[in-house]
């Protein structure tokens, strides 16, 4: 691999990283509070298609194009499309008891199918071309700072990316410091281990399932967003975000459960993600045949942090369980 | 000090656990529950197309059923309908006795699709060196043993670790999906990265047609799974292992009953149904094999063995709802063109009413009683 070449596949693979850690920061948000939501995918893809709807009646208005006014735009519709699909599952799973599982899957084939369709129709009403894309607006989410090509390696390693992936990583940072320094991050905590007694330390467990899952719901969905804009340049896809979806899922477990190990984890599953193209000589067999390392190495920690059965490693212990009062 | 009286005011709203709903209690709360998933796609239907949506549905209608017309040679539109939701039925049952002892298997679509790549992996090595009715034996057995393998590896983990087995068996669907587009690219010579239909001019290890209609096949073996899934799950001893198991595992150990064994074994058994899934879809139905030609009913299928409670009869109306929706769908979706994708939104809707349902069979909502004072 040239040199160029490497700078190439680092760019690459810390583009889709921000893609993957804003869903599994999300993700372990609302597992904290223990609650699964298996419909990340589903919240991810709506997150994104929301921007989408954004930038299409934005440049469909006829306001001239301004490129912060669209990254504001797209950014609040994917905001409250994604808080809208994580309340259906919030409002079933935690006011309605019903199984996670069960729900979040459900929730994966609503938000899947109604990006589709939703997709679908904007590339109809745009000439039907096959691709809804919004050039100006791909331009402005990955605008970098006007130095960074000045800077030479250093630049091009670390500066050279659109504002999402630096806030995922904030984010990350924040949320990481949040769940083990702050009380707040205590009580989630205690929520997701055992929910009958932090309800007897006067905790409000819904509020804090509530919460905790809307906004892991909104990071994710951001998540979504991130790759429609900036990954993709603002091109829309059907059916391409439940595999990263997952992936996101995959990644919660590769960090034990810490949003500041997802930082380098969602950097080494881009890498693993985009890696295949870069190695010279490679055939279209191996480099299909690399797509299941992400999985394996995701097995392979599973299998290690539970046969090591470490108390900080576990995942929280009434993960997937509904709580009510009088079951205790 | 005045003698402050608080006076606490009883919750708007509060919830009680029932004892027990009745049958007729149950099945009206879910009628209810489906009517209400209607209207609601409906609407839907209604601010996206414009459309009146009975005509929507009576499309849907055709669509599974068929016209008259179409239903007079031997693909059978009506047939069809049935076979989808008969394989839609058996992964459901696969992944019930799993289920039913709390092992969350979402693993049934890779489970499934090891079980298709096994069968047409025989299918190219053996297809004419042995007789048809050896090779489908063949086929038959290679896909049950390599969907129990797969199942059987997150279990073998969870029984001696407990490694979570959710998502461990999340991951192995995509594990066994990169396999299958490898296992193509290796046979494929034409460059395109589809193997087509296999065995096209041949016919190896094809399921043959039976009574001139063809899918005959899987659906009897469909109806045979129910039948041992109902008996097993409620009349053998093994069946009662898996509920007490499922119940309690402390219970379990404490009367006895060896719980690694027993999650091992039923998750053998439920990975090896999903590879006989597997073998129906390619002998007798695809004849290809493609990364995606699960077309997800893994997952739908875990969602329709809970909203029919885990019962084998249950699930036999409950998957043919869910087929009525999502082949309707496709149909009526290219005759008012719009994308097929509404369909997986309707099947959503539906299932988000029905395990909503569950909640008002298991608990009781009381609200505050007005005017009543102290």
């Amino acid at each position: 691999m040239s040199f160029e070449m490497l700078i190439a596949f680092i760019q690459q693979s810390v583009r889709l990283s921000s893609t993957l850690l804003l869903g599994s920061t999300g993700e372990i948000i609302t597992e904290k509070s223990g609650n699964l939501n298996l419909g990340t995918p589903g919240i991810m893809a709506s997150g994104a298609i929301s921007g989408i709807i954004g930038a299409y009646f934005y440049t469909k208005s006829g306001i001239p194009f301004n490129p912060i006014v669209s990254i504001l735009i797209t950014f609040g519709c994917a905001i409250i499309g994604a808080l809208l699909t994580t309340l259906i599952y919030c409002f079933l799973t935690i006011t309605l008891k019903t199984n996670q599982n069960v729900t979040g899957l459900a929730l994966t084939t609503f938000g899947i199918g109604i990006s589709n369709f939703i997709g679908s129709l904007i590339n109809g009403k745009m000439g039907g071309t096959g691709i809804a894309a919004f050039p100006e607006i791909g331009e402005a989410y990955r605008a970098t700072l006007p130095f960074a090509d000045k800077l030479g390696v250093f630049g091009k390693i670390f500066l050279s990316y659109g504002f999402m992936t630096y806030l995922g990583i904030i984010i990350a940072v924040i949320v990481a410091f949040v769940i083990t320094k702050t009380r707040v991050g205590l009580n989630l905590r205690a929520v997701g281990e055992n929910p009958a007694t932090a309800d007897a330390a006067g905790i409000n467990v819904n509020r804090y399932k509530y919460t905790a899952t809307c906004l892991g719901g909104i990071i994710s969905g951001l998540g979504g967003l991130c790759y429609v804009m900036d990954f993709a340049a603002a091109n829309w896809q059907n059916n391409i975000l439940d595999q990263f979806g997952w992936l996101a899922v995959a990644l919660v477990i590769f960090a034990v459960w810490r949003p500041n190990i997802a930082v380098f984890g969602s950097i080494i599953f881009g890498a693993l993600y985009v890696i295949g193209p870069f190695i010279l000589g490679l055939s279209n067999k191996s480099q299909e045949l690399i797509k299941i390392l992400p999985y394996l190495v995701t097995i392979v920690v599973l299998v290690i942090v539970s046969i090591r059965d470490k108390k900080e490693n576990q995942p929280p212990q009434s993960l997937g369980l509904a709580y009510f009062r009088e079951e205790r | 000090m005045a003698d402050i009286k608080i006076k606490q005011k009883e919750p708007l709203i509060h919830i009680t656990k029932r004892d027990d709903v009745s049958f007729a209690k149950s099945i009206i709360i879910h009628l209810i529950g489906i009517a209400v998933a209607l209207v609601l796609s409906s609407l839907l239907i209604i601010s996206v197309t414009g459309e009146n949506p009975l005509k929507l549905f009576k499309a849907m209608y055709e669509g599974v059923i068929g016209t008259p017309a179409a239903n007079m040679g031997i693909n059978k539109k009506y047939m069809e309908s049935i076979h989808i939701g008969a394989i839609l039925l058996c992964i459901s049952l696969a992944v019930t006795p799993a289920f039913k002892m709390k092992f969350w298997n979402i693993g049934a679509e890779g489970q499934v699709l090891m079980g298709c790549l096994a069968s047409a992996y025989c299918m190219l090595e053996f297809g004419g060196m042995v007789d048809n009715t050896v090779l489908l034996i063949i086929m038959l057995l290679a896909s049950i043993l390599v969907g129990a393998i797969w199942a059987v590896i997150p279990a073998i983990c969870k029984a001696l670790w407990n490694t979570n087995e959710t998502l461990f068996t999340l991951m192995m669907n995509y594990v066994a999906m990169t396999l299958v587009s490898y296992f193509i690219m290796i046979k494929d010579r034409s460059g395109r990265s589809d193997l087509g239909i296999l065995n096209e001019r041949t016919g190896y290890g094809y399921l043959p047609d039976l009574f001139g209609m063809n899918y005959i096949f899987n659906i009897l073996i469909v109806a045979g799974v129910v039948v041992f899934m109902f008996i097993y799950l409620k009349y053998s001893k093994q069946g009662y292992e898996i509920s007490v198991v499922g119940e309690s595992e402390n219970t379990a150990r404490y009367i006895g009953i060896n719980v690694k064994k027993v999650i091992i074994r039923t998750v053998a058994i439920s990975g090896a149904i999903c590879g006989l899934v597997g073998f129906m879809i390619v002998a007798g139905d695809k004849h290809s094999i493609k990364p995606d030609i699960v077309g997800g009913q893994g997952f739908t299928a875990i969602m329709v063995s809970w909203m029919a409670k885990f019962n084998p009869i249950i699930m036999i109306p409950v998957s043919l709802l869910i087929v009525f929706l999502s082949v309707g769908s496709k149909f009526a979706t290219s005759a008012f063109k719009v994308d097929n994708s509404i369909g997986d939104i309707l099947t959503a809707i539906v299932i988000f009413s029905i395990i909503a349902c569950e909640f008002f069979t298991r608990y009781k909502v009381n609200f505050r009683k007005f005017g009543k004072e102290d």
